[in-house]
């Protein structure tokens, strides 16, 4: 929020110049780079410590090169204008795979994908139809959906809540199979739905992410549901100050707040990351399009030794039925479609 | 009494978003009324905000780390004050450099001591936070009717930072207008040779004023960081600082009318939190951008139709020679 727009906007060309400036020194390489294979990978907002989707990401990077001891190279954005020019910095010094995570980077993958036609590119979250580019989504409704019971199942007040990122389809995509799950199990249950912005500044804001939490206790909701990067670290300590339920999204984040954290939407981009790595390394790696559910274990939900006491185990027979349920499609967890 | 619980957590929120910016706002108060325009402030806040979460999280005292953001708003502040005091510096120059600056720095900071990508360790251990306080019989006297519920959302149940931010206003006011320090610093702001020729040195009011204005920021920043949320995220202010000297010239340099600026930005930003998705009387539910929307068209409203001339201090932005 700025009121003093001139002068802002003022400030952030200046800064946009020298980011600008620096992005095409500071391609980080981690670790020593090898000749033949070298991968790399380009987070998106929020940043690679985002302890939510950026930082799922970079485990699978991680566990790439403690695997195959292969270093890779790795970019965090932090404004618009340095993607292409990242992604072309490191498909001109011989990256051989780059790995564009998140749906804010599909024109620039676009764009270089074309002007380097023998580098391979895979882009999670996103549709990028190219020969040389791989799409991998998430049916992420099916997780939201097992997620919307579990909160539906604790709620003692029959009241839930919802914090998402930046209002686009992808998080409404959250949101929908959130309020499918939490009608499934109580019809009468009523849901908040808040959003913290429409700019990509809206998934590093947990100040507004705390307050729009509290906002959802004040009228009465017991579990949180958030999908909003490092906004959502605000909404879960949030829970955790009012003595309320959260859910976490995208990392399995149950360690954050043990005994707050109800559970967490996990969606695998690590395992989409590793595999992207090593197919592209054993010369596997096809072009097209991958979309990852229930069913190939690339959605679901956690269950660890911090929320062992909170999901008990009546909670997890209905979960672990509805998720059969789905997977033999006789729950249909409908899709949002964007108007 | 559904409506009436609403509106007492609107104003609960009210205040918990007024509070860094009216920190802030106070902070401008004191520089900008010595002469010394305040473009510092964005800055002086983020640094402290970084400086109070490392500390915190490497001592698990928070007020370890209230003192380490204190001093490092402060340093800034000297910054400020040594090109724009001593050497004539512009003062718009000075305070923009020094956010740009933080803005860069902590982050790059952050990733060297603690490999978080520029974040700092989430504070979560006991002491490294100003939690809520919650006053004795809260929870007895939410059960009654309307006092209780105010007594126990907006009196009791806010941290430590915002009382102090609370006291802060009235006792501005009596330094201003009641002590003879509040006096110079006045006349400092409004014709410095009046006050040179009278033996005061000028300098030394305009040192003094930057340095208070340091303090008061180093509370804003270790209230984003260690009070508002748990550690220190890349562009935390978000523009606060920019907003607190709107509030600032809204409030016409003056503290009680600044209070009122702070409010009224922190209350349509509550508001806009609060109304996405509830179905108001007769227009239904609003779309969400035009809530959010909503607290800059007030503010341009507000500013076109009812506020009138803000006149500034004289000096304000000229250096000072003899």
């Amino acid at each position: 929020m700025d009121f003093y727009p001139m002068l802002f906007s003022h400030v952030s060309r200046c800064l946009a110049a020298t980011t600008l400036c620096a992005a095409v020194f500071l391609v980080s390489v981690a670790g020593a780079a090898e000749k033949d294979f070298l991968p790399a990978i380009v987070y998106d907002f929020g940043g690679k410590f985002d302890r939510s989707f950026n930082q799922s990401a970079s485990e699978g990077a991680e566990k790439f090169k403690k695997d195959t001891g292969i270093a890779y190279r790795e970019f965090e954005i932090t404004n618009a204008a340095q993607r292409d020019l990242a992604m072309a910095q490191l498909a001109k010094r011989g990256a051989s795979i780059i790995v564009a995570v998140g749906f804010t980077q599909a024109s620039a993958v676009e764009k270089v994908a074309k002007q380097f036609p023998a580098v391979k590119f895979t882009i999670i979250d996103a549709v990028v139809d190219l020969p040389n580019v791989q799409s991998i989504n998430f049916r992420e409704q099916e997780s939201s959906f097992l997620c919307g019971m579990a909160a539906a199942l604790v709620s003692k007040t029959g009241k839930v809540g919802f914090v998402g990122g930046m209002d686009i389809p992808l998080i409404r995509k959250f949101a929908l199979g959130y309020a499918q799950g939490v009608h499934f199990v109580n019809p009468a249950a009523e849901i908040f739905e808040n959003m913290t912005g429409t700019t990509p500044a809206a998934w590093g804001d947990p100040t507004k992410g705390a307050e729009l939490a509290r906002s959802q206790f004040g009228r009465g909701a017991d579990v949180v549901f958030h999908a909003a990067g490092a906004t959502g670290i605000g909404v879960m300590q949030a829970a955790k100050d009012s003595g309320k339920f959260s859910i976490g999204c995208d990392s399995n984040q149950n360690y954050l707040h043990p005994g707050s954290v109800l559970t967490s939407a996990m969606k695998s981009v690590d395992v989409a990351v590793y595999r992207a790595f090593s197919e592209a390394k054993a010369g596997t790696w096809k072009p097209g399009q991958l979309v990852l559910g229930l069913p190939e274990n690339g959605v679901g939900y956690s269950l660890d030794e911090y929320n062992r006491k909170l999901l008990t185990p009546a909670i997890e027979a209905r979960l672990q039925r509805a998720k059969a349920d789905i997977v033999s499609g006789k729950i249909v967890v409908a899709e949002y479609k964007a108007p | 009494m559904e409506t009436y619980t609403l509106i007492v957590l609107l104003m609960a929120a009210t205040i918990r978003m007024a509070t860094p910016l009216l920190l802030a706002a106070m902070a401008g108060l004191f520089s900008e009324r010595s002469g010394v325009i305040d473009l510092g402030l964005e800055g002086k806040m983020l640094g402290a905000a970084f400086a109070a979460a490392a500390v915190s999280a490497t001592t698990g005292s928070v007020w370890l780390g209230l003192g380490a953001g204190i001093l490092t708003a402060v340093a800034l502040a000297l910054v400020i004050g040594y090109a724009c005091i001593t050497h004539r510096g512009n003062q718009v120059v000075a305070g923009m450099a020094v956010t740009i600056m933080v803005v860069g720095l902590g982050p790059t900071l952050g990733l060297a001591w603690f490999n978080l990508g520029g974040q700092t360790p989430q504070l979560d251990g006991a002491g490294q936070r100003f939690t809520s306080l919650v006053w004795p019989w809260a929870e007895t006297a939410r059960e009654m009717p309307l006092p209780g519920l105010l007594y126990a959302e907006l009196l009791s149940g806010q941290n430590l930072l915002v009382y102090f931010a609370a006291a802060l206003v009235p006792f501005s006011a009596w330094i201003f207008y009641r002590t003879r320090f509040g006096l110079r610093l006045r006349a400092v702001g409004e014709n410095p040779h009046a006050v040179d020729t009278a033996g005061i040195s000028v300098n030394g009011l305009r040192y003094q004023a930057v340095i208070i204005s340091g303090v008061l920021c180093g509370f804003a920043g270790t209230y984003l960081s260690t009070a508002a949320s748990s550690g220190f995220v890349r562009d935390m202010t978000a523009g606060k600082g920019y907003l607190a000297l709107a509030a600032l010239i809204f409030g016409k340099w003056k503290p009680w009318p600044t209070l009122g600026a702070c409010l009224l930005f922190a209350f349509t930003d509550a508001l806009a939190t609060r109304l996405q998705g509830v179905a108001l009387p007769v227009v239904g539910v609003v779309p969400v951008q035009f809530i959010l929307a909503l607290p800059y068209v007030l503010t341009v409203l507000l500013l076109a139709g009812f506020v009138g001339q803000a006149v500034a201090p004289k000096a304000i932005g000229v250096p000072y020679s003899k």
